[in-house]
């Protein structure tokens, strides 16, 4: 072609015009109670503000539970176990469960607005991702309720009785999901407390299981602090405990239950390796390592944080993944079209920020994406370090933010190890062509999620859950409702 | 002066089409005190041959979407026969000539039906697939698949509609796609249910529902080359032992005849798949 | 050049069969050429995981086009489209029609820019270059170029000796781009060299008499190579041959171009830039009819290539009814209201 090139448009053809999803499907409170027994009550505690991570503005008071409220709420669950939800067909609890399924199907534009709004991820994310994701473990579980004598624990296997659960502020309603459906189809009752900074979409759940005309306290939402979550989970009147969250509080929680009989589901934190041999799909590779630590502002348990890449591909991938992270647009959540949003709260951008300045004073190579930072609210540009020793600490701690640290590996022996080098083991990722070789990396690795050529998917037919310090007891699947039932012929249990 | 009702024609369901039979038959449907209802299609031979044609080609499709997606659809199909739950009590009185209140918990045993399956379609792979331990540098997994197409007598005489739904259910679960010949003295609910299928999210030529004799048409589906699986649960009385034999030729996968209403049981959903085991290398070097 | 013969009364070994030392191939796999290098280097190419390719091009399609940046995609739409009419049916009156529509695409707004191409059989050109007239040049300057199919288009089933004449005969009527078919039954059957040497062969039959030559798009027909390896692979031979374009379709197969091997097919293109500076273009065509869809395609491009790949001689649509669909949006874009088929033209 002896054409030479033309100019670039004046207009920025990529610098998409703003495409925000509208806030007017919301329709809000000025302020939430605690949702129990069926009803919104108030708390006794000091209520607080939820903000806008994205904007600081204030978007609803949120009540706080007391452990004077978790014990009514408590309480209540318990009536509701006793009186009604074990006496239901499993059949009965399973059409409750679909009835909330196509509820938040018919309801998804608006919570996966609220979603954004309050925690400040991309809508692009909370309406394809999270939001469905929803709806499909209210349905998977949902199938279940009538079907427990195939949950592998022999025939008529038990509800455990009330179960306290306790979520963070990564994936509120998601985790809200992920706690209620399975419980609620073994034929448990609930109290769930969400994350101080993420409550609403827990408050417009609680909606939901009103116009599903649940039967009152089989669903309990107590909001508030740590204090709150503390007082659930040690609560004499509880039979399980399910907490999604740090590895320091999930170690206190195993502390706190040991000898109650409680059981206890932990997911808990992780410093995944995202292993890239040098025969890998290099640009799905690419894609992968994106999706692994980007997505959700890298605020995910499982995220890919460690990439490990073969000595031998290590600049081209870089190389690659650098023209690739440019075109990463950070900005308003409820644009359509950004990729990056906003982190969730001050004290977790303090966080990212400190250990970033460790990561750049330990000797690794700082790279930032090009991105403006609006004014207001959270920010954290998407961060590489590149040439990560495995001693330092941006590759041993969880940041559980937009940054990537980059190591290298030589052969796979040397790629299994490192991996498994970190108190963690909740996921991890293999990227390469050759099947047999992966199976066998698979294998080796002490991780409880192993993606292939892919990264961070998530199925409720599929249970997720940690080795080691990640936590124990796996969500999702058969064995995520194994998780909230006991055999028919044990002699302990619910009251 | 009271109105005068416009009666239905009732048609087979072949393809996702409602046509009549191609031999232009038709055959009268009466009340229990034999007093007439409607003209049912008597499909032939050649009706049997063009269904299996069209669940042929709709097989792939339906076993291809996501197992989440096959549960959702099928669900669907309760929610909807929810919404038309008194013409179906309407009809089963007038053709059954049970009373309304058996007419109504046929109705709400054939919804619930459809649920339970729904439920089992993202499941059953995971309670009757397994990974093997075998001695060897191998990955071994085993996961049941559909087997393709299932031809099914569907059970005879009374509970038509829950008969209809208690056969047709388990083999959609896993993807297999159906030709099913409706209980021979009460067609009428069966078309309305297909009125139901093709107005729910399920593929056209997915289920293909017959009206006539059972005696006629099933020894073409028993030897047609084209089907992979033979449920003779409403063909006892036939000479059904001929038809399994008939079956044998193409060796499909035969389910015997059973009285009554069948039960809802994993097992008729195990019955129309196939385990198939995927062995693969593990090796680092 | 070399003659397009050359590799007559080579050794027999295929494996040793030495190729047509096409510039950009040598550049890349250095001077002794053949069968086997090209081989080596094709099958060395990363593999493509198509899950992934898929999962990326859906994520580049949910990208909201709004207000400015959609009038802007709508105007550029057209300016990137070949105008395309390739039926047995066609008359020199089918493409008078057509080449008025390319040029004055919405009577009723004289702003809506001319399309980049007309694209027509061969035998078909002249007509096109008359109707055209002044007019006929090249699209950065406001003009718009004339495309022919050639060398036994959709197939590609005759001799090499016919499928040059096809298109040196295009070239000298006046065409200003040459849509060429690769041999895909060589290149399933791995004569990769066949094909590769075809490409050389066709390019050079582009020459014209002044030394200046036409503008090859080289068609890889991907639904008949039905893997994203195979794309791959196909592509970079193409750009090695010394093609201009790479183009998906003929739009006589389905599928036809589809956003996942678009997006691969511009990964090639991205990384030939990478390794060499020289840019390569990409042609779409068949199957996109809607504005919706083709804006998908220009943020694809922009996302993977960048924004400087949306010019006509880098980018390109092949299509026929996708002009009027861009047009009843620009019409709506206009006037505030929905428009109907009854108010673009038909061709």
């Amino acid at each position: 072609m002896a054409k030479d090139l033309a100019p670039t448009s004046a207009t920025g053809f990529l610098d998409y015009a703003p495409a925000p999803e509208s806030t007017s499907i919301l329709h809000l409170q000025k302020s939430y109670g605690l949702f129990i027994d069926g009803a919104f009550v108030r708390g006794h505690g000091t209520p607080f503000a939820s903000v806008s991570p994205a904007t600081e503005k204030h978007i609803a008071e949120i009540a706080t539970a007391t452990p004077k409220d978790v014990d009514v709420a408590v309480a209540a669950a318990r009536r509701a176990y006793d009186k009604t939800w074990s006496k239901l067909s499993g059949a009965d609890r399973g059409k409750y469960l679909f009835r909330i399924a196509r509820l938040v199907q018919e309801r998804a534009r608006e919570l996966a607005v609220a979603e954004s709004l309050d925690n400040g991820k991309p809508i692009k994310e909370s309406r394809d991702v999270d939001v469905p994701l929803v709806a499909a473990w209210f349905f998977y579980y949902a199938g279940w309720a009538d079907k427990l004598d195939h949950a592998g624990l022999g025939a008529n296997p038990r509800a455990l009785g009330v179960a306290a659960q306790v979520i963070p502020w990564n994936f509120p309603l998601l985790m809200l999901a992920w706690k209620i459906a399975p419980a609620l189809a073994a034929g448990n009752t609930v109290v769930l407390k969400p994350a101080e900074t993420t409550s609403l979409t827990a408050l417009l759940f609680a909606e939901i299981v009103q116009q599903a005309e649940l039967p009152n306290g089989v669903v309990n939402i107590v909001t508030g602090a740590g204090e709150t979550g503390a007082a659930l989970v040690r609560h004499p009147d509880v039979n399980k405990v399910a907490f999604t969250g740090s590895t320091a509080v999930g170690r206190e929680i195993a502390k706190a239950v040991a000898g109650t009989g409680k059981k206890v589901t932990l997911e808990l934190g992780g410093k995944a390796a995202n292993i890239v041999f040098d025969d890998a799909p290099i640009d799905q590779a690419v894609e992968g390592i994106v999706n692994g630590i980007f997505f959700n502002q890298g605020h995910v348990c499982c995220a890919g944080s460690r990439l490990l890449v073969q000595e031998s591909i290590h600049d081209e991938v870089v190389d690659r993944l650098k023209t690739r992270l440019a075109t990463l647009r950070l900005g308003d959540p409820l644009d359509k079209n950004t990729d990056i949003g906003a982190i969730n709260s001050r004290e977790q951008l303090e966080r990212i920020r400190e250990l970033s300045d460790i990561g750049e004073a330990e000797g690794a190579e700082r790279w930032t994406a090009p991105c403006v930072i609006p004014e207001n609210g959270f920010w954290f540009a998407p961060t590489i370090f590149d040439h990560v020793s495995t001693s330092s600490r941006i590759a041993r701690e969880e940041i559980f933010g937009p940054v990537l640290s980059v190591l290298t590996f030589r052969t796979p022996a040397e790629a299994i190890a490192k991996a498994n080098n970190t108190p963690y083991g909740l996921s991890a990722g293999i990227w390469s062509d050759k099947g047999s070789k992966i199976l066998a990396v698979a294998d080796k690795l002490r991780a409880g999620v192993i993606w292939a050529n892919t990264f961070n998917r998530f199925d409720p037919a599929s249970p997720f859950g940690g080795y080691k310090e990640s936590g124990y007891g796996r969500e999702g699947g058969r064995q995520g409702l194994a998780a909230y039932l006991q055999a028919g012929t044990a002699l302990k249990g619910a009251k | 002066m009271s109105r005068l009702a416009v009666p239905k024609t009732y048609k087979l369901y072949i393809g996702g089409a409602f046509p009549r039979s191609e031999s232009g038959r038709t055959y009268e449907i009466t009340t229990a005190k034999g007093a007439f209802l409607a003209n049912a299609a008597q499909a032939s031979r050649k009706d049997a041959r063009d269904a299996v044609v069209a669940a042929r080609a709709a097989q792939a499709g339906w076993a291809n979407a996501t197992a989440y997606n096959r549960g959702q659809v099928l669900y669907r199909i309760a929610e909807l026969l929810e919404g038309r739950h008194a013409q179906f009590v309407d009809e089963l009185r007038a053709s059954e000539g049970v009373s309304a209140a058996a007419a109504a918990r046929q109705v709400d045993d054939a919804i619930d039906t459809w649920v339970w399956y729904a439920g089992w379609a993202d499941k059953y792979v995971q309670v009757a697939g397994s990974g093997n331990p075998v001695a060897g540098p191998y990955f071994n997994l085993s996961v049941p698949e559909p087997t393709g197409v299932v031809a099914i007598v569907a059970p005879q005489g009374a509970s038509s509609l829950l008969g209809l739904v208690s056969v047709l259910a388990p083999a959609l679960v896993s993807g297999n796609s159906v030709v099913v010949v409706a209980d021979q003295a009460h067609p009428l609910s069966a078309i309305s249910l297909a009125e139901v299928l093709a107005t729910s999210d399920v593929p056209g030529g997915v289920v293909n529902i017959l009206t006539g004799s059972p005696a006629e048409i099933a020894p073409w589906l028993a030897a047609h080359a084209d089907v992979n699986a033979l449920d003779l649960t409403g063909a006892g009385e036939l000479e059904w032992v001929e038809l399994q034999i008939a079956a044998a030729d193409t060796l499909k996968r035969v389910v015997e005849p059973e009285p009554g209403v069948p039960g809802r049981s994993l097992d008729r959903i195990l019955a129309f798949t196939e385990t198939k085991t995927v062995w693969h290398t593990k090796a680092l070097i | 050049m070399h003659s397009p013969t050359s590799s007559q009364g080579a050794p027999t070994t295929p494996a040793a069969v030495v190729l047509a030392p096409a510039e950009r191939a040598v550049r890349m796999l250095g001077g002794d050429l053949t069968e086997r290098s090209l081989r080596l280097h094709l099958e060395g190419l990363s593999g493509v995981d198509a899950v992934g390719l898929e999962q990326r091009a859906a994520g580049l399609g949910t990208r909201s086009i709004k207000t400015t940046s959609k009038a802007w995609a709508l105007d550029k739409i057209i300016e990137l489209i070949d105008l395309t009419t390739l039926e047995g049916a066609d008359t020199p009156g089918k493409v008078r029609s057509l080449v008025a529509k390319a040029l004055t695409p919405d009577p009723s707004d004289l702003t809506a820019p001319r399309v980049a191409a007309v694209c027509v059989y061969g035998d078909m050109v002249p007509d096109a270059v008359a109707a055209l007239g002044a007019a006929h040049g090249d699209p950065d300057a406001g003009l718009v170029s004339v495309a022919a199919v050639a060398t036994a288009f959709p197939s590609g089933r005759a001799s090499l000796r016919v499928k040059l004449a096809d298109t040196a005969d295009a070239v000298a009527n006046g065409a200003d781009e040459i849509d060429m078919v690769i041999d895909r039954g060589a290149f399933l059957s791995g004569r990769y060299g066949e094909v590769f040497e075809q490409i050389v062969a066709v390019k050079e039959a582009c020459r014209r008499d002044d030394g200046s030559y036409a503008s090859l798009k080289v068609i890889l027909e991907t639904g008949e190579l039905n893997t994203y390896d195979n794309v791959r692979r196909a592509s970079w031979l193409a750009i090695l041959a010394g093609g201009d374009f790479i183009k998906t379709s003929t739009g006589k197969v389905v599928p036809a171009a589809t956003l996942p091997v678009t997006l691969l097919m511009l990964e090639v293109v991205r990384d030939w830039h990478r390794l060499t500076g020289e840019r390569v273009g990409v042609k779409p065509a068949g199957g996109i009819r809607t504005s919706k869809d083709a804006i998908k395609y220009l943020v694809t491009v922009a996302e993977t290539v960048g924004e400087q790949w949306l010019q006509p001689h880098l980018f390109r649509f092949g299509a026929s009814s996708l002009l009027n669909d861009v047009l009843l949006q620009r019409q709506k874009f206009t006037t505030g209201r929905y428009s109907g088929p009854d108010y673009v033209t038909l061709d």
